[in-house]
């Protein structure tokens, strides 16, 4: 029955549709056609011309209200109510056109800003990491003690990592990583190229669930210091310098002039969060790649463990026995205050992107703070529009216009601002997106970020929050309204003025107030930053290059063969055109971060207790680093040129140094030894 | 004067529907039909006629068609479709039994 209802009806809906000016005609003739058939029946029974007219349209009724009956009831007048609604807003709109703009464009900013954090959020913080089951997987810690100080969240050390593979109860599997950079030599007319390189465990792959786009994954074989060196390239580094050569597997790249067999090429990066950066460009077998004893070492903490929970264990089960295990291993080795004392553990995703909560949390704070002054300002805006319309809407009311109708044309205009601003904001967001993902590469799994049905779905619901939001704040003021009262004079409705005027002022003050919150954590961000820049970091920071070198160990075997090289680079950079001063340092420039640090006694001072050490953090550089940097040699000398691989006596200490742990003597000639 | 009841007023889709089932009109012709077969109890006004008209034709129960007339000029005549025939019995139906029952609720007050 239905369906032969449709039927029949899809042409009649179609037409009403499609030929709504013929339809209006067609219906104005049969109404006519109609009092003209009624008067001439008048006439034909005797009436006079004017009396046979009268008679008729009376007897017909009110034409106008007979046509407007008679439209409602095609299809499609629902619609074509709301476009006229649509227009007259539009058109009220164009009248106030600066008003209106600015009030689009704040929208368009609010949502905006909302829908890009709200993608970044998602992608980040929301969505479960790509991988097989992934609420069992783990990233595990060590617990370590040193001087006093705990770091409870400690990098893996290899040792550390072999002994709870080898006797944790609680973990279906584990798996290392870890970085380093190599030289990629040149081949045909790619130049070389240093390449970030993840250093994985044979185990990570299967344990993630992920597989090589192309070729297989490293083999215990392959994941030992006597393997043959062998390497994954990613799908960027695959595209981009071997054109996606369909037959790169068991070719051979030289890596730090080491031959590496390609076994396979990986997915996208977007799609490995945790073993990759948007920058990392291949993975080798990390016991291949590292040095074999720095991955038995308990003490050296460099990598990342994780593991996945066997089913039914909970993490603080598998705390628990993990902690059972260091603690036998930190027993065994009392001397090395290094030795982790305990583990831990977070949730996989928590610890890659645990540390984007609380700034993206906050941003998604100052955005709301500003999507709210946008809808501030168009209940605002709806509020004076409500007392300019008075009037005409008591009017209205009163010839039996439908409440509904009223209320909708009232709120069509907050509609159409959060509409357009809507579209203005999405297309904002998106671009925005594209920009943060091109440039911020800290932070995690920024690759990932897209702009999809869920995003426009959200700002969808974002236009219509507003809009409601807007118009019900706006409502407020025409609580209580008389449409008797709206319809006398002014002094009447003066108590429905002064609520209106409220209402405004109140709107305004938030307004207002929330702008001024925002306006200080602005200026408080931007004075943090300004801080951040003008930091006094001792040395010059203008026109200063800084340059990673490093070179392949298969080639440079021996610190005397390093030594030669460096002393000749140097030397001959100084001679560029250009270069005032150049120097030499390791492992980083001030402002890279800390670097290295080591335990260090001076010999002149008594010991300290047993289980205590001071710390500092150290440096490497040649003579010509202070000069290079604008560093001032406040007492005693620079180094001296004789200071060769395996010879060197000096050190040079800084001023914060010599006032902490020399405090009122003269630092000039006194010894000190390092652990290292 | 009393106004027409609204149970009245609500049968005059079934009442159109039936009349156009004898013959397919135009608007005014059956605006005559009407008030001669229902005198002076249903106290509708011409006009109101339309919307009936247009809402039953959008339902797919009669449809329309300009015809010529007398005189070089045509009219609308409205005629009930294959959909209409089957809704007019069963609604006509309904009618039935419902004042069957109502008639005599209303004589037992009456007793």
């Amino acid at each position: 029955m239905r369906i032969e209802q449709w039927v029949y009806t899809i042409p009649l809906r179609l037409r009403s549709l499609f030929h709504r000016v013929r339809l209006g005609t067609e219906l104005d003739e049969e109404l006519r056609d109609h009092i003209d058939r009624q008067i001439e029946d008048n006439l034909a029974r005797g009436m006079g011309a004017e009396e046979a007219r009268l008679a008729a349209r009376r007897a017909f009724g009110n034409a106008a209200v007979v046509r407007e009956q008679t439209q409602d009831t095609w299809s499609w007048s629902g619609i074509e109510l709301l476009l006229n609604d649509v227009r007259f807003a539009a058109r009220t709109l164009l009248r106030t056109r600066g008003f209106a703009s600015i009030a689009i464009l704040v929208m368009a900013l609010g949502i905006g800003a909302n829908v890009a954090l709200f993608a970044i959020v998602r992608s980040v913080l929301l969505n479960p990491l790509p991988y097989t089951d992934p609420n069992r997987l783990v990233r595990l810690y060590e617990n370590v003690s040193v001087g006093g100080l705990n770091i409870p969240d400690c990098a893996s050390a290899g040792g550390m990592y072999l002994e709870w593979k080898q006797h944790n109860r609680t973990l279906a599997d584990m798996a290392i990583a870890g970085w380093m950079d190599y030289n990629l030599s040149s081949a045909g007319n790619q130049p070389p190229e240093v390449v970030r390189a993840g250093n994985l465990s044979w185990s990570m792959l299967p344990l993630l669930g992920v597989r090589p786009a192309l070729g297989r994954n490293f083999t215990a074989d392959d994941d030992k210091p006597s393997a043959n060196p062998t390497v994954l390239l990613s799908w960027g580094l695959w595209r981009r310098r071997f054109g996606g050569d369909p037959t790169i597997v068991n070719k051979t790249i030289l890596l730090d002039a080491v031959p590496h067999t390609v076994i396979g090429v990986m997915p996208p990066n977007s799609s490995l969060p945790i073993i990759s950066t948007p920058t990392t460009q291949l993975w080798t077998p990390i016991f291949e790649a590292k040095r074999t004893d720095l991955m038995k070492m308990l003490d050296e903490h460099e990598f990342e463990a994780i593991g996945r929970l066997k089913p039914g264990v909970t993490e603080a089960q598998a705390v628990a026995d993990l902690t059972l295990i260091t603690h036998r291993i930190h027993d065994q080795h009392l001397d090395d205050s290094y030795v982790a004392f305990g583990a831990s553990s977070r949730p996989l995703l928590d610890s890659t992107v645990g540390r984007m909560k609380t700034p993206l949390y906050a941003l998604l704070a100052a955005t709301g703070c500003v999507l709210l002054i946008a809808c501030l300002n168009v209940a605002n805006l709806l509020v004076a529009r409500a007392a300019a319309r008075r009037r005409e809407q008591a009017i209205r009311a009163a010839l039996g216009g439908s409440k509904l109708r009223l209320l909708r044309q009232h709120l069509m205009e907050s509609l159409l601002i959060c509409a357009t601003g809507g579209t203005l904001g999405f297309f904002l967001a998106a671009s925005v997106l594209r920009w943060f993902v091109a440039v911020r590469h800290d932070v995690p799994r920024a690759d990932s970020i897209a702009v999809d049905g869920v995003v426009a779905a959200f700002t969808l619901g974002l236009v219509l929050l507003c809009a409601a939001f807007a118009g019900t704040v706006s409502l407020l003021s025409m609580r209580g309204e008389q449409a008797l009262i709206a319809l006398r004079e002014s002094s009447r409705g003066q108590s429905a003025g002064m609520a209106r005027k409220r209402l405004r002022s109140v709107l305004l003050s938030l307004e207002v107030g929330l702008t001024v919150v925002l306006l200080i954590d602005a200026g408080l961000l931007l004075k943090s930053y300004a801080q951040l820049r003008a930091t006094d970091l001792g040395c010059l920071t203008d026109n200063v290059l800084k340059m990673d070198v490093s070179l392949p160990t298969a080639r440079y075997k021996g610190t005397s063969s390093i030594a030669d090289f460096f002393s000749s680079f140097v030397d001959r950079v100084r001679n560029l055109p250009g270069i005032q001063a150049a120097g030499l340092v390791f492992p980083g420039v001030p402002g890279d971060g800390q670097g290295s640090n080591d335990n260090f006694t001076i010999i002149e001072h008594p010991p300290l207790p047993p289980g205590q050490a001071d710390v500092a953090n150290n440096r490497w550089c040649d003579p010509g680093y202070f000069a290079a940097l604008g560093i001032p040699l406040l007492q005693g000398r620079s180094f001296s040129s004789n200071q060769r691989p395996g010879h060197s006596t000096e050190i040079i200490i800084s001023e914060s140094f010599a006032r902490q742990f020399f405090p009122g003597e003269n630092p000039i000639g006194k010894h000190m030894t390092t652990f290292n | 004067m009393s106004k027409p009841s609204d149970l009245v007023q609500g049968t005059l889709d079934l009442l159109i529907l039936k009349i156009l089932a004898l013959q397919p009109l135009h608007g005014w012709a059956l605006s005559q039909r009407l008030k001669q077969i229902s005198g002076e109890v249903l106290q509708v006004s011409d006009g109101s006629l339309y919307p009936a008209l247009h809402k039953l034709e959008q339902q797919g129960w009669i449809q329309a068609e300009w015809k010529p007339t007398e005189n070089n000029r045509r009219a609308k005549f409205y005629s009930l479709t294959r959909l209409g025939r089957r809704h007019l019995e069963k609604e006509a139906a309904n009618w039935e039994r419902i004042s069957t029952a109502i008639s005599s609720v209303v004589r037992l007050t009456e007793v």
